[in-house]
């Protein structure tokens, strides 16, 4: 059987209406022949069959109008039994050259040129610091050749400090862009062997956060609107002190538990197309609100565009899960190996509570424990969630 | 004067089977295409040339393997009657890399330099420049070639026309200007474009000899293609035939055909060149019904193995898409 | 500069030896043209050459831009080698069809089968007063177009040199002549010499800053680093030469010596081969640029009659001057 299609006349051929058949199923048809009126965007065109054969039945209705390659009709050879459909060809793909985003900066706004920005970055002088000599105040060549000799002869120097901290990475190979489905598999794996392997015992504590809320908002009525704190910096910044307190809580399994010292707390980001990325804020404890803040504000946008450095998404100690508003009341983590916790965070919810025998409407915050009981029991992580709980109820001394 | 003797008269009809086996071919060779075209094989444009079979047939026969020819974007049947195989215009108009430009032409622009076939070009009118220069070097090479330049009446309003044919009267210039006045510039008639429709009365004011033949015709137009050649060789002058024919499909695939009747398509297809020709033979006992099938079995063969050729050609890399910009 | 190893000679003269050598020592090679034999040329580059090599080698043309581009096309692919002169850069547009349709086309669109062996001539520039119709720096029209390479003849050297290299390119080669500089003196190697036509070359060299130019921007550049160099500045001078394909070697290369650049030409500024040259820079040479680049190129006018304001219409030496103090954030502004 020969399946009679919509030809395609022109690249700008995407459809084609059916006016008329001008044969009739039965009819004997042959090589040239015309078989039906289709109405495109550039008129009537009649068309024709490049088989011999009869009409075995239509397809497609007169006045529909359909894309290019719908089987109109279909066409038995003169000498065949009806069998089946040919199937249709699947169509090349071309291939699309993707184009990569372009980095982001957060630079500050200081006039300095590539070259002098280059030189001054090589040679660890802190740019920021020197003064522009260039026809518009920009730093230039000849700025940064000065600090640099001045660097050699006296060590340091008043003007200059050699950057210690953070040099700019410059290789690639720090670059991990993961993309979407390389990351929906590193979740399957980490979940898959958590399960498996991990014991999980589960714990829960509503806390009231009308004081931690109250403080937030009184807080963040003095501050400009970049500088707002997120509810997820207090969170994180509570988590860290609570870890203080119950240290055993924060570190990984290897056939023994090892606790560890840094606190550095894995923060779960979703991403847009789905999946999670965990990139973990390093000693969180010793991090100032305001530190945190800005450390969320770069890495938000950095993970969802995949451009997180493998130093991002390494080393946690212990993970941190906050679904956020709208979201569920409470969600009870799956542990990320070989770590042996993770808090999880429901949405804050009014809830009715009762204090001193009275019944009261506050917002509410489900805290949830996942521990490995390899590493520790129920009582260490209820342990955990009490000095939560007293941190949220006392924000102004995180 | 004898262009191929190799090809000799004789009453078998041999010689004449051949000139109706040439244009079967390029039809059946071009309705293959026009399949393959519906089921996007072959993309882009795709210009028709069924129904003039017999200008390019009629024409070419009175060349030799060295004359040089030029035609326009309709010129599948150009190629074949000059020889290039079959199979490779199909990779061609399939894109392909085993085509006869690499594929990176198209059915527009098939180029075979070895057989002295100097491509489709899709610009109207800008060819016939060329086709002088190439006659001008022949001229300055002391060599004995003609260029024949095949190009469609539209060409005929082109500036390029009025200085190709000025330039190559007044140099002198072996080249053979064949007009196929299809009576269409893709879908204005002939009427709305030329105050003078009498095509050939556009040489005479160069001062080049000029004919008009019936282009339907395949004898009509051998017999004026050979004296065309014949007084380019002895004077070494340029000579302008116009062939009157009519393409009986539409000017490209995507074409509704508003512009003309259907009555006048059906008039003009009674002056099919393939059926009257078989006819003359048949009555002159030229061909057999065995000898008619033979052929059409021949043609046949050849077109599905062009296909398959086609079929099983090859993608070229992405990564040499810089290739043919600059000689290497 | 002038000393025992060079030669002072005309624009003019330098190209006319060029044909003349050229013509002799090739039977493919003919010129052809409007005006180039009995009239001598004209602006008399060709004058004395039919008498030489006779009306087959140096052929006259009738107005037809199109058509003897197009047959110059032609008796390329038929292994002739013609030199193929169009008057000034605005009839060119009449053979633009040829130039870009078939010249640059055709060895693509056969597959690499059809070479155009071609050299077209035009003479162009701006400076003499002929107004809107006569006078034009359209450089980036052709140095657009894959397939072809162009050349702008802005010394005296590339002059006398350049057509012998164009000659023995297998591909088309636009020559762009500057009609302006056809009376100008100039020093060219007294020895037989050839031009290399992929590569820009530097004609001045210093470490302050680059100014990469080509065509009539050459000599206005080597007069303004010259009057620089007075007061302590030091100009590195880039003659692009090659507008297509761009030697970027050479481009990042004086960028990267002086980490400053400014652009002269005479063509529009907008989408010209400035804009080109510093994209190239910025995509490659961005961390070697100590001050921001810089374009000095014509005014977006078609060319105007008076002398006053046709002068205003393209940059000068003054202009350049001016330009390189305020990047340097020279005091003597």
């Amino acid at each position: 059987m020969i399946a009679f299609k919509m030809p395609s006349l022109g690249a700008d051929m995407e459809a084609g209406t059916l006016v008329e058949w001008r044969k009739s199923v039965g009819d004997q048809i042959s090589h040239g022949d015309i078989i039906a009126d289709v109405e495109t965007q550039k008129g009537l065109i009649e068309i024709e069959v490049f088989d011999d054969g009869i009409i075995e039945r239509f397809m497609v209705e007169e006045g529909a109008k359909v894309p290019v390659g719908t089987v109109l009709a279909m066409i038995r050879p003169v000498d065949e039994k009806p069998q089946k459909l040919e199937v249709s060809e699947a169509p090349e793909e071309i291939k699309k050259k993707s184009v990569e985003q372009a980095h982001q900066t957060n630079a500050k706004r200081l006039k300095i040129t590539p070259l002098a920005k280059r030189m001054a970055t090589d040679n660890k002088i802190d740019y920021g610091k020197l003064k522009g000599t260039g026809p518009e105040g920009e730093i230039v060549k000849k700025d940064v050749e000065k600090a640099i000799e001045e660097l050699a002869v006296s060590g340091t120097s008043p003007k200059v400090s050699p950057i210690e901290k953070q040099p700019i990475p410059s290789s690639t190979s720090q670059i991990n862009v993961p993309s979407q489905k390389s990351i929906r598999a590193a979740v399957a794996a980490a979940m898959t062997k958590s399960k498996r392997e991990i014991p999980h015992y589960y714990l829960e504590k509503k806390i009231d956060m009308s004081k931690s809320l109250d403080w937030l908002r009184k807080t963040n009525e003095d501050r400009p609107i970049q500088k707002r704190l997120l509810s997820a910096v207090l969170f994180i910044k509570a988590v860290a002190s609570s870890i203080e307190e119950v240290p055993e809580i924060n570190g990984v399994w290897e056939d023994e538990l090892v606790i560890k010292n840094e606190i550095n707390i894995g923060f779960v980001l979703s991403l847009r197309g789905g999946g999670i990325i965990v990139p973990a804020i390093k000693n969180a404890d010793l991090k100032s609100i305001d530190e945190i803040m800005e450390w969320l504000n770069e890495i938000i946008p950095r993970a969802r565009a995949f451009k997180l450095r493998s130093s991002d998404l390494s080393e946690a100690t212990i993970t941190l899960t906050s679904i956020g508003e709208g979201g569920a009341d409470k969600v009870f983590g799956i542990i990320y190996p070989p770590q042996i916790a993770i808090i999880g965070l429901g949405n804050v919810i009014d809830e009715a509570i009762v204090e001193n025998g009275m019944v009261g409407i506050r917002p509410v915050l489900h805290a949830t424990l996942a521990g490995d009981h390899r590493a520790t029991d129920g009582l260490v992580g209820s342990r955990f969630l009490d000095a939560l709980n007293k941190n949220l109820q006392n924000p102004e001394e995180l | 004067m004898k262009r191929n003797p190799s090809r000799k008269k004789s009453s078998s009809g041999e010689e004449e089977r051949a000139l109706l086996s040439k244009m079967m071919l390029i039809r059946k060779f071009e309705e293959k295409a026009a399949e393959q075209y519906t089921k996007e094989k072959i993309r882009g444009f795709l210009h028709l040339y069924i129904g003039e079979e017999a200008v390019a047939v009629g024409v070419i026969q009175a060349l030799s393997e060295e004359d040089n020819i030029l035609c326009t974007y309709r010129e599948h049947g150009h190629a074949l009657m000059r020889g290039l195989n079959p199979g490779v215009i199909m990779a061609e108009m399939y894109g392909k890399v085993e085509g006869c430009s690499k594929g990176r032409g198209g059915s527009m622009h098939l180029f075979d330099v070895d057989k002295h076939f100097f491509g489709g070009s899709a610009i109207v009118g800008g060819h016939l420049a060329m086709a002088v220069g190439l006659a001008l070097a022949s001229k300055k090479q002391k060599k004995n070639n003609v260029t024949c330049c095949f190009f469609g009446e539209g060409a005929a309003a082109e500036g390029e026309f009025h200085e190709a044919m000025n330039l190559a009267a007044l140099w002198k210039v072996p080249v053979l200007f064949v007009c196929e006045n299809n009576l269409y510039a893709m879908g204005t008639a002939l009427k709305y474009t030329h105050a003078m429709q009498d095509l050939e009365k556009k040489g005479a004011a160069y001062g080049i000899p000029s004919v008009a033949v019936d282009g339907m015709d395949i004898i009509a137009v051998k017999k004026a293609a050979e004296e065309a050649i014949n007084y380019i060789k002895e004077s070494g002058m340029p000579y302008f035939l116009v062939c009157n024919t009519y393409r009986f499909r539409a000017h490209s695939m995507f074409d509704a055909e508003l512009y003309r009747d259907k009555k006048e398509v059906e008039e003009w297809k009674k002056k099919d060149p393939i059926i009257n020709y078989h006819q003359v033979l048949k009555r002159k006992r030229l061909i057999t019904k065995v000898q008619y099938d033979q052929i059409e079995a021949q043609i046949k063969e050849e077109i599905d193995k062009a296909v398959s050729f086609a079929e099983k050609g090859s993608w070229e890399a992405v990564e040499d898409l810089g290739k043919f910009v600059y000689s290497e | 500069m002038a000393d025992e190893n060079t030669h002072k000679i005309t624009y003019r003269e330098a190209l006319k030896q060029a044909h003349w050598e050229a013509l002799r020592d090739d039977d493919r090679i003919f010129l052809m043209g409007e005006d180039v034999g009995r009239y001598g040329g004209a602006f008399a580059v060709s004058k004395g050459l039919l008498k030489e090599f006779g009306p087959e080698r140096v052929m006259d043309v009738p107005l037809s831009e199109s058509g003897f581009v197009g047959a110059g096309i032609g008796s390329a692919m038929a292994g002739m080698k013609p030199i193929v002169e169009i008057m000034t850069v605005n009839f060119s547009l009449l053979a633009m069809d040829q130039i870009i349709n078939n010249a640059a086309t055709l060895l693509h669109m056969s597959g690499g089968q059809v070479n155009v062996p071609l050299v077209i001539r035009i003479g162009c520039g701006i400076g003499r007063q002929l107004a809107a119709q006569h006078s034009h720096s359209w450089e980036p029209f052709f140095a657009h177009v894959p397939g072809l390479i162009v050349l702008s003849v802005g010394t005296h050297e590339d002059a006398r040199g350049m057509l012998a290299a164009s000659l023995k390119s297998p591909d088309p080669v636009v020559m762009l002549e500057y009609t302006f500089m056809l009376n100008r003196e100039g020093e060219i190697p007294a020895d037989p010499f050839t031009v290399d036509i992929s590569k820009a070359k530097v004609r001045r060299e210093g470490r302050d800053i680059s100014l990469i130019t080509y065509g009539n921007g050459v000599y206005k550049c080597l007069e303004a680093a010259e009057r620089l160099f007075e007061l302590g500045i030091e100009v590195e001078v880039l003659d692009l030469r090659v507008l297509r394909p761009l030697d970027e070697e050479s481009i990042l290369s004086t960028v990267s010596k002086t980490h400053r650049a400014i652009v002269v030409e005479d063509a529009w500024k907008s989408v010209g081969i400035a804009s080109e040259v510093l994209a190239r820079i910025s995509e490659k040479a961005f961390f070697e640029l100590d001050a921001p680049l810089y374009r000095l190129c014509g005014a977006e006018v078609p060319i105007p009659y008076p002398k006053h304001l046709e002068d205003a219409s393209v940059p000068q030496s003054e202009d350049i001057i001016v330009a390189i103090k305020k990047i340097l954030g020279h005091d003597s502004v």
